[in-house]
């Protein structure tokens, strides 16, 4: 079992590791391999190795930071609520962040990417504790059809009052970006934001992870074993929050990424949540590397929103995983 | 029974006239109810003709016929799925019929209505309807599984609806700023330059297939009994099912081709309605419409007035206030 998991991790770093040269090299200019090292380790100040370090190396931490966390907070929260298709995207988490950077834009003097991700965190906060109150009521009966249209509800509301304040600032064409996500606007300064949230909050979920496992026994049990779940859950809501925020003000809406890597996570290596978090963390962040590099490859020199791309991939795994769904 | 209906069939009809009435004098033009009248009657001038006539009726009228239709639709897929939240918008019917209007526009124009030829406008609604069936078609068979289960039915249709939404948006960011708007506006749900070119053209398909299930309606009272029950009352369950969820998808098609994706007015209607006269869809499905019909005209006629010059879509009109009495449903839904 233990080897398992040494080669699939491996497996992981390497392609990781793969993925993120391929990001650095290839684009709409091709940069040849000796300038991407040189860049790093030999600056001068080129036009070739400028491009590398102001745009693409931080362009490409930012797409392995925000597929990590993704997958990582849908992990934890499919761990609290026991539902194997929670996912803050589908849930209407990510919509919430996205209508209070709406409103940010709409008003200028809230410009820049700190006001951005703070008026992001209001807007996931808020709709976080509407989840909280909508599907978290009855804990006890996971339905999952239930919870899943209360989330489309709720981001069909969130991005209807988000598309009027684009119309009536005629920012709408930029939503459109925001919803559909992308690496586009991403620098250092992104960089360092997520990782100093998500470096925390990542912290935060390991100390958690024996406490999720407890509750993902189920609610007799956890409680039998001296545990609170309602507590927990309120913890790892609050742990998700500043994640998702953070992660759509960097690249708007990635749907799906944190409800595929966690199933596939949990089929490798069963329920232990201190694995599965790091884990998940790991192939998150190489599966966005991977998506973002066919985004900027596929319609040269445009670019793909990278959250249609995760749509378009996590739409048949959803699927599939319905219809393999016995209860349903 | 039947006379409690009656009474409530007047009342929301004097509401919906009382409505259109509001829908024809409110705007950039004001008309009060006298002038209103006399330009019926062939004493108006010639601005209050061309208001009436041309701009403000073809659209009452295009409302009236997508909130019948819609309201129709989520009447049957609600007794389909078993579910009272079901609804064309959420499970990714109208969203099949609006990917298939967007490709027409996309390959046959780059501008937008003002430019479409007649061609386009006759090829819109069939198209419309071509992408609702392919979307029900691949929805039903993907849950398909020894016999339908009516969640599956609608879990599936919820990732089919996102999937779908995925390659719209895909379209239109390819659109320039300006189409982009119209799309937008188009996309969800609208009724700007509705003509009457359109109500002529949707309004043979909503009165056949309304009627054709108001006449058929005691099978679906049946289905509602459960399907063992309506197994043994001689019903061929999987086969009407089959037969109404077409009927629903070429009502959600013809509304979603002239109006774009109106997503929860079909849940809207057929709610209220089950409240005001209960489940028997004889009566049910006129109540739901008379109901559906007058919230999007009202939804429509504050669209466009709240911010004028700019018009909010009417579809996200519906959202902003359907969307908390679908939550407020669901929470007072006890399972």
């Amino acid at each position: 079992m233990s080897k398992k998991i040494t080669f699939f991790t491996l497996l992981c770093i390497v392609l990781l590791v793969i993925g993120l040269f391929i990001a650095v090299s290839a684009g709409a200019k091709t940069i040849p391999f000796q300038t991407v090292i040189d860049s790093i380790f030999a600056y001068d100040h080129t036009l070739d190795m400028q491009l590398i370090r102001e745009v693409r190396i931080p362009r490409a931490l930012s797409t392995l930071l925000v597929g990590g966390l993704l997958g990582m907070s849908g992990a934890m929260m499919q761990g609290v609520t026991r539902n194997p298709i929670a996912e803050p995207s589908l849930m209407g988490i990510t919509q919430g962040a996205t209508l209070a950077i709406a409103i940010g834009y709409a008003f200028p003097t809230f410009s820049g990417l700190f006001s951005t991700s703070a008026a992001a965190f209001i807007g996931a906060l808020l709709s976080g504790l509407l989840v909280l109150i909508v599907t978290m009521q009855q804990a006890r009966i996971v339905n999952i059809s239930r919870l899943l249209l209360a989330g489309t509800a709720l981001s069909t509301f969130f991005l209807s009052l988000a598309s009027v304040i684009a119309l009536l600032t005629n920012q709408s064409q930029n939503l459109a970006f925001w919803i559909s996500g992308g690496f586009r606007s991403a620098t250092w300064g992104s960089v360092e934001m997520l990782v100093i949230v998500g470096g925390i909050c990542t912290l935060l979920g390991l100390l958690l992870a024996k406490r999720i496992n407890i509750v993902n026994l189920g609610e007799d049990v956890a409680v039998g074993l001296g545990e609170k779940p309602m507590q927990v859950r309120f913890l790892t809501l609050l742990i998700i929050i500043p994640i998702c925020s953070i992660c759509v003000s960097v690249a708007g809406n990635i749907a799906f990424v944190g409800l595929i890597i966690p199933q596939i996570i949990r089929k490798l290596i069963g329920q232990n949540y201190r694995m599965i978090l790091p884990l998940s963390f790991l192939l998150g962040g190489t599966l966005l590397v991977w998506s973002d590099i066919l985004a900027r490859l596929v319609a040269q020199p445009y670019e793909t929103p990278i959250g249609l791309f995760t749509t378009l991939l996590g739409v048949p795994f959803f699927i599939w995983m319905v219809r393999k769904e016995r209860s349903v | 029974m039947k006379k409690k209906t009656t009474i409530v069939m007047i009342t929301l009809a004097i509401i919906l006239v009382g409505v259109i009435l509001l829908a024809l004098s409110w705007g950039t033009y004001q008309m009060n109810p006298f002038e209103i009248l006399q330009t019926f009657l062939g004493n108006g001038n010639k601005i209050q003709e061309t208001t009436i006539f041309q701009l403000r009726l073809p659209r009452i009228g295009v409302a009236l016929l997508v909130g019948f239709a819609l309201s129709t639709a989520g009447c049957i897929l609600q007794s389909i799925t078993k579910n009272e939240l079901a609804e064309p918008g959420i499970i990714g019917i109208n969203a099949g019929a609006a990917l298939a209007v967007v490709i027409v526009i996309a390959t046959s124009t780059s501008a937008y209505y003002s430019t479409l030829g007649a061609f386009a406008t006759y090829v819109m609604p069939i198209a419309g309807i071509a992408g609702a069936l392919l979307a029900a078609i691949v929805i039903y068979s993907l849950s398909y599984q020894k016999g339908i289960s009516p969640t599956r039915l609608i879990l599936i249709g919820i990732g089919m609806n996102a999937g779908l939404n995925a390659i719209i948006t895909l379209f239109q960011l390819t659109l320039s700023k300006g189409d982009y708007n119209q799309a937008l506006t188009w996309i969800s749900g609208s009724l700007w330059g509705s003509s009457w070119q359109f109500f002529w053209i949707i309004f043979p398909i909503v009165v056949i297939f309304i009627g054709w299930t108001i006449l058929e309606s005691r099978h679906l009272d049946v289905l509602d009994l459960g399907d063992e029950l309506a197994t043994g009352l001689g019903i061929k369950v999987e086969r009407t099912r089959r037969k109404f969820l077409i009927f629903a998808v070429v009502l959600a098609a013809a509304s979603t081709a002239v109006a774009g994706n109106i997503a929860f007015l079909g849940l809207l209607g057929p709610h209220l309605g089950r409240q005001l006269v209960g489940p028997v869809h004889q009566r049910l499905i006129p109540v739901a419409g008379l109901i559906s019909a007058t919230v999007i005209i009202l939804a429509d006629t504050l669209s466009r007035n709240i911010f004028s010059p700019i018009e909010i879509p009417v579809g996200i009109t519906i959202s902003i206030v359907g969307v908390p009495y679908f939550i407020y449903l669901m929470l007072k839904m006890k399972e």
